[in-house]
């Protein structure tokens, strides 16, 4: 039974594509057939995050408009060979983008895939309330830092309202993803604690990605950190949550990247 | 202190909502004909409409300005005077006519009139809304229930940008309220969470209203058109359970031990 997965957060920044990709290539690794879909049309980052923009041809918008076929548009990842790309187009808005077109899509790809992890805009506008609009559970990105914390706090108010599962009188499944997260900073009080953020927002917590470097070098390099370092904080994190989302009860811990003493002895020194 | 005093001498400026009930007029084709049939039931019980609030409703007729301002003014000459007109234009009601009025529900009370004309002594308490040139809060209320005093229950946090209103009576949120939201009632609120966002209670002019919060991180809390900001509360009563209401014209808070 495929399960459409909307990630998404109303606050631009605070981590949602690399979310995505992360995630995406986690459950790709355990052997899930997923796809990835960018719903940011025209404002694409998808396609760079997983390192597959040199290879689109047609778009979410090509397929929804009915100019190309679904194979057509999916891209393969080339090192996950159980993970792939539904890109969007950069050249068009998301007037584009039709309720039915969508709907259509999304049923094509429940039939192909067990995952689909759509990848919504930031906002509250058309484009996000139409990644969601399909979706079984949502992954809620959230950075410790009280505006992020009230755009979050919006859109579960929007998923428990516009998507077409709350039409229906169900339930969609919602799950904290705490990113950016600085454990020392949120002790020293310069960042909003887990547990503040748990307690606002009332939504069980899938797991908190530690602050790290690994995740800018991964995006950089046009791969999801989970491919590019699985052994750096920020893979294990995500590596946990993709494990929570399949089912598995995994303990939650904050890892941070692994350092020699020396190194550490050195990043003390220089803090 | 002395900004203290400053506070309390200002006199604020207060703004109400009020429910009135009000008959609404829904005339039809052939315009003639409707207004003999209501001279013949005007003239069974005569002064019936005399100052009563009546909306007109012209949803169901292709009026133009002309024709409406002619029916206002027919209905003038019987002495029934139209509070508001409801289903046309806001660009057909010139000066001197009634506002644009929308947004009412029904209301079981009177849909039995034409049959039954009911006593005289039925009038609403405030005819005198009709000489205000801007009549407030138009929706006919529904009759609360003489026997179960309305409340209403909301099982589940209210999330930003959400609104929970509920101008018939008191309100119990289950749950927190978050920051940008607002919870809105004609009677007390209860909130079994946090408070970080609005909380308006005693809206249509109750002030016997209170509010009750787990833990008070509100943005703004108002009883009776009289409101307090954030930065106005007294410290000592942040993340506290706290009750808050009207003493007189000031705004009194207590912890809830």
């Amino acid at each position: 039974m495929a399960k459409v997965l909307v990630v998404t957060s109303g606050k631009g920044g605070v981590g949602k594509t690399t979310s995505t990709a992360a995630i995406g290539a986690a459950l790709a690794k355990e052997g899930k057939n997923v796809v990835v879909v960018d719903f940011d049309v025209g404002l694409r980052n998808l396609d760079l995050v997983m390192g597959a923009e040199r290879r689109v041809v047609y778009d979410l918008i090509n397929v929804v408009q009915g100019d190309a076929k679904l194979p057509q548009a999916l891209i393969r990842d080339k090192r996950v060979d159980t993970l792939c790309l539904l890109p969007a187009s950069q050249t068009r808005d998301k007037d584009a983008l039709t309720e039915e077109g969508v709907s259509q899509v999304m049923n094509e790809l429940r039939e192909k895939f067990d995952w689909v992890i759509c990848d919504s805009p930031a906002g509250i506008e058309r484009g996000a309330t139409l990644a969601m609009r399909h979706a079984d559970v949502a992954i809620v990105v959230t950075n410790p830092e009280v505006s992020s914390v009230r755009d979050s706090d919006r859109i579960i108010g929007l998923l428990d309202a516009k998507t077409a599962r709350a039409e229906k009188g169900e339930r969609i499944d919602k799950h904290l993803l705490l990113t950016r997260y600085d454990p020392a900073r949120a002790e020293r009080g310069e960042m909003l604690k887990t547990e503040d953020v748990l307690e606002i927002l009332s939504i069980p917590l899938l797991g908190i990605i530690p602050e790290s470097e690994e995740v800018l070098k991964a995006s950089n390099l046009g791969s999801p950190v989970t491919i590019s370092n699985p052994l750096s904080g920020p893979a294990r994190a995500y590596a946990d949550a993709a494990k929570r989302l399949s089912g598995e009860t995994v303990l939650l811990t904050i890892p941070t990247d692994r350092r020699s003493l020396l190194d550490r002895l050195f990043m003390r020194r220089a803090a | 202190m002395n900004a203290n005093v400053a506070i309390q001498q200002r006199k604020s400026l207060r703004f109400r909502g009020r429910s009135f009930m009000a008959l609404v007029f829904a005339p039809e084709e052939p315009l003639d004909e409707w207004l003999a049939e209501l001279d013949e039931w005007s003239a069974k019980s005569p002064g019936y409409f005399v100052g009563r609030p009546i909306i007109l409703d012209v949803s169901g007729l292709p009026l133009d300005k002309e024709a409406l301002a002619k029916l206002i003014a027919d209905l003038g000459s019987r002495n029934i005077r139209i509070m508001g007109v409801e289903g046309t234009k806001a660009s057909f009601l010139g000066l001197g006519m009634p506002p644009l009025v929308g947004g009412g529900s029904a209301s079981a009370a009177v849909n039995d009139l034409p049959d039954a004309p009911p006593p005289p002594a039925a009038k609403p308490s405030a005819p005198a809304a009709n000489e205000n040139a801007n009549p407030p809060v138009m929706p006919a209320a529904e009759p609360a229930e003489a026997s179960r005093p309305a409340s209403l229950v909301h099982d589940s946090p209210v999330r930003s940008g959400q609104s929970v209103i509920f101008p018939q009576g008191d309100l119990t949120i289950l749950g927190s309220v978050a920051s940008g939201s607002e919870v809105v009632a004609g009677g007390s609120i209860h909130i079994y969470g946090a408070l970080r966002g609005r909380a308006i209670a005693g809206s249509t002019g109750d002030a016997q209203a209170r509010i009750f919060c787990n833990k008070l991180e509100a943005e703004l809390i108002a009883i009776d058109g009289l409101y307090r900001t954030a930065d106005e509360m007294d410290p000592q009563f942040r993340s506290r359970p706290v009750q808050a209401w009207l003493d007189g014209e000031t705004m009194a808070m207590a912890t809830l031990s």
